[in-house]
């Protein structure tokens, strides 16, 4: 059934926050460390195992132009050894620990997470903090690690989704950040070296751009030195570039690249709102109603009604300085037509009309109540707490939220709809061979 | 880079997936497990870290139970169980679990088809409840059946027939498997799955679905007595069925070695794998189920594993290499191997130093050292299982639809505590038999 995989979609990491969690379920606790550390953190001794949660703003869309890809290509470096351990050496301590350590570069943000059992934490600790203040870069890693980016490359090059996501992402934005890739291409990943990735992290990894969210079997006065030990020697300041707020471009253009698939990839969306928009919670309540999963007006139009699509949908997509509608559907080639015309024919009647009563509660309550259920293990309730803290909410977000989506009106929700779901603002890329379709042709 | 790996080889062999295909990594969960006597079979997972609670129900049917010519019929029938019931019209299941903040999918196996839902547990009572429901009232009308086939077909062109590496792993399987209705994908053959009929949906859910052909699995902020009476108010009153056994062809001897070659215009990236028939848990030459495992730890499990090491490390031709297996199958399952060559790599080197890598394990076998290394770390991933809700819930139920216990579940650790390097060479001896095997190459070719 895959509703998972339309939920993700509407409601994707980017705005996971807030909950209809009771304060008596779990209480955040702001902790600052004795060098001035600050986290939020959540105690649970269920099981003898605490995550770590961190994220410095910034991310891909501070790349240099020309090095796209270096913050996917520092993530993938920095478990490949630091200090005096080898890549061999160093995933080897954290094999035999039992550790989870990842990296991720996001568009926005760098972030990191570490899980470990309560038995290895001191070791856990110096391992994550080798890894952010002296990573070795060694000349056989970076080789070994462009190698597999560039094998993910010419992978995504001919995946439908991956081109339908490129094609529409640099039309959208041909003059921003947000319009180059975030993976790199084989042309700006060639040239990246040691230098490179020495002086990203010294720009990228700094105490003013840091959020921590630490999950666990962990107390405050324990946790605080943990904190000086991981991010203390770090530098004050970060430097990084200034993104320029922006809006996508492309309104109303169908952009076809021709592949000899069955089935028409399509991604559409136009400008939206930002999350520090008083208009947030509305704009999510809207797009759960028009693109969440069942029930929703995508999929009971597109799917359930005709059979068209196996997966449907749109969200609120919210990025630092752009926000978006963003959708994705698939159909086979002869369809394709008609499913674009249902898909401009919902948003047009909701732009025109707003929701039901009906409507809005059932999304209301999915959003309120489901939250409690991205938050059943240490590493998505960590994780969670990042969100929070990088969308810039107050701690006490998560007893708010409810209420924050309850004040939402049909009223609201109508002037909101009549703003954000206008086909005439939609960009349509089609990936496959679609029938009927009267689009642009790209190259692909 | 690993979590990168499983996005670049998709290996779709399993319809809507939420699990991994292997590694039953379990803890000791401690589970209540009674059953009713309707022959529901109930197993309890505590956990009070929040006040929610993920609700299973498990049948015993996947695809691999389907008819000959019917092929896509499970994963057909598990759609078709939130179009409607009786009581209920269609999609109002899904509406009314979403109005209580819950989440719910369903999934198809080879040897289950699973449906679940995690809520608050306030609400568990009202899943309960419309779960019962559908196991006995489904009701299917024609033009909701017609239009779900459609859907289908979508998630079927989606899945594999938009993706190469996919349609390779397709006729790999198709390959592996000459006789046993395993190499039958589970969303279907395309030319069946438009033949499905409302009937054919009806046959096989009256044949399979029922309670003492299923395991409900309760995970979360419940107590065993609490499901007891709820599970007896909800599910008790259902009626047990006719359920048949399960009759599965059984392979013949595998005496040849098979080779499947893609080669698309639509491909960019190449890749190297190879699949072995294996024994499970259940069937085969079951005692290598564990080292099987053990194995699969040292040679290919992750970046410190010999196969890395070598392909990756050290000759640096390919930029990821690994093996993996699944114990959890019903009939015999799958020790696999899959290489991605470096950009300037080429294909018969992988293959010659993948052979050699593979002689030189069964020549030289495996360290003591080696061994209790993977233990260690298989044995610590038992702990990390229970940082999850809905992990051991799925576990539980896949273990049980493919003829374990809930005590072999438990005593997971121990079992894998006791594997040997003697045991890990016999295994590794018994199923690398290039004979009983299929190489896939998925390669590109020059747009024409």
């Amino acid at each position: 059934m895959n509703r998972t995989h339309l939920r993700s979609l509407c409601l994707g990491a980017a705005f996971a926050v807030g909950t209809g969690f009771s304060a008596s379920a779990f209480e955040i606790e702001p902790v600052v460390s004795p060098g001035g550390i600050e986290a939020w953190l959540v105690e649970d001794h269920s099981v003898p195992l605490t995550s770590i949660s961190f994220a410095f703003r910034g991310g891909s869309a501070a790349d240099p132009a020309g090095q796209e890809g270096l913050a996917e290509f520092v993530a993938g470096l920095l478990n490949e050894g630091a200090g005096a351990l080898d890549s061999q050496a160093f995933q080897n301590r954290i094999a035999d620990l039992s550790i989870d350590l990842e990296f991720s570069a996001g568009r926005d943000e760098f972030r990191g997470s570490i899980r470990m059992l309560t038995e290895n934490a001191g070791e856990a600790v110096d391992l994550l903090h080798l890894a952010l203040t002296e990573p070795r870069f060694d000349e056989d890693a970076v080789e070994r690690i462009r190698g597999q980016l560039l094998t993910i490359l010419a992978t995504n090059a001919t995946d439908p989704g991956d081109i339908a996501s490129r094609t529409w992402r640099e039309t959208a934005f041909p003059d921003h950040p947000y319009g180059r890739p975030p993976e790199g291409t084989p042309e700006t990943i060639a040239p990246l070296g040691a230098d490179d990735f020495r002086s990203f992290v010294a720009r990228n990894f700094a105490r003013d751009n840091l959020v921590v969210g630490v999950v666990g079997d962990i107390d405050a006065a324990t946790l605080g030195p943990i904190l000086d030990r991981l991010f203390g020697d770090l530098p004050a300041t970060a430097d990084l570039p200034a993104i320029p707020e922006t809006a996508p471009e492309g309104a109303g253009r169908v952009l076809v690249v021709e592949r000899p698939i069955p089935q028409s990839v399509v991604i559409y969306g136009g400008p939206a709102i930002k999350r520090d928009d008083p208009d947030f919670y509305i704009a999510a309540v809207l797009l759960e109603a028009v693109g969440g999963g069942f029930g929703s007006r995508l999929t009971e139009s597109v799917r359930e009604d005709r059979g068209l699509a196996y997966s449907v949908g749109a969200s609120l997509s919210t990025y630092e300085h752009a926000g978006l509608v963003l959708g994705q559907a698939g159909t086979r080639n002869e369809r394709v037509a008609e499913m674009i015309a249902l898909i401009n024919e919902a948003f047009a009647d909701v732009a025109a009309n707003g929701l039901t009563d009906e409507e809005i509660a059932d999304a209301r309550s999915y959003i309120v109540g489901s939250y409690p259920l991205r938050m059943t293990s240490s590493m998505s309730t960590a994780g969670a707490l990042i969100s929070i803290q990088l969308a810039g909410l107050p701690i006490d977000y998560i007893e708010r939220r409810a209420e924050l989506f309850d004040a939402v009106t049909s009223e609201d929700v109508k002037r909101v709809a009549a703003r954000l779901l206008d086909p005439a603002n939609m960009l349509y890329v089609v990936v496959g061979t679609p029938v009927g379709v009267d689009g642009e042709i790209q190259a692909n | 880079m690993r979590r990168v790996l499983s996005a670049l080889l998709t290996a779709a062999f399993a319809v809507a997936v939420l699990m991994p295909a292997s590694s039953p990594r379990a803890a000791v969960f401690e589970p209540t497990v009674f059953t009713l006597d309707n022959g529901l079979q109930v197993v309890v997972v505590e956990n009070h870290r929040a006040p929610v609670v993920t609700h299973m129900v498990w049948y015993r049917v996947g695809s691999a139970d389907e008819l000959p010519g019917k092929s896509g019929i499970a994963h057909f029938l598990e759609h078709l169980m939130f179009r409607g019931t009786d009581a209920y019209a269609p999609g109002e299941f899904s509406q009314i679990v979403s109005r209580l903040g819950g989440e719910e999918n369903a999934f198809t196996m080879q040897d289950a088809t699973a449906y679940f839902q995690s809520v608050a547990v306030e609400h568990l009572d009202t899943v309960m409840a419309l779960e019962a429901d559908r196991m006995v009232n489904l009701h299917l009308s024609d033009p909701v059946v017609l239009a779900e086939r459609d859907v289908i077909i979508e998630e079927r062109h989606q899945r594999v027939d938009n993706d190469p590496g996919s349609r390779l792993n397709e006729m790999m399987r198709a390959s592996l498997y000459l006789h046993h209705p395993y190499g039958t994908p589970i969303i279907g053959w395309e030319h069946e799955m438009s033949a499905l009929t409302p009937d054919d949906a009806w046959t096989f859910y009256d044949r399979w679905y029922a309670p003492n052909n299923a395991i409900l699995v309760v995970s979360g902020d419940v107590t065993p007595d609490q499901i007891r009476a709820m599970a007896e108010k909800h599910y008790g009153p259902i009626p047990s069925g006719d359920v048949p056994e399960r009759v599965r062809l059984e392979e013949p001897n595998q005496t040849a070695p098979r080779r499947v070659v893609l080669a698309s215009a639509d491909v960019e990236q190449p890749s190297w794998s190879r699949l072995y028939l294996a024994p499970s848990y259940h069937a085969g030459a079951t005692e290598h189920a564990y080292a099987l495992q053990v194995l699969a730890e040292i040679i290919g499990e992750d970046s410190t594993s010999r196969l890395y090491r070598d392909l990756v490390i050290d000759r640096k031709i390919a930029a990821f290499a690994g093996a993996g297996y699944s114990p959890s199958t019903f009939d015999l399952g799958i020790f696999s191997f899959y290489v991605v060559p470096m950009p300037d790599a080429d294909m018969t080197t992988i293959e010659a130093a993948i052979d050699a890598s593979i002689a030189d394990l069964l020549d030289t076998g495996v360290t003591d050292a080696e061994v209790a290394q993977a233990i260690h770390r298989l044995q610590a991933s038992a702990i990390k299982a229970r940082d999850s809700l809905s992990g051991p819930a799925q576990l539980f139920g896949r273990a049980l639809t493919i003829g374990q216990t809930i005590e072999d579940v438990e005593v997971w650790p121990e079992k894998i505590g006791a594997v040997t390097a003697e045991a890990v060479m016999a295994a590794a001896r018994e199923v690398l038999v290039l004979d009983r095997s299929v190489t896939g190459l998925l390669l590109t070719k020059p747009a024409s």
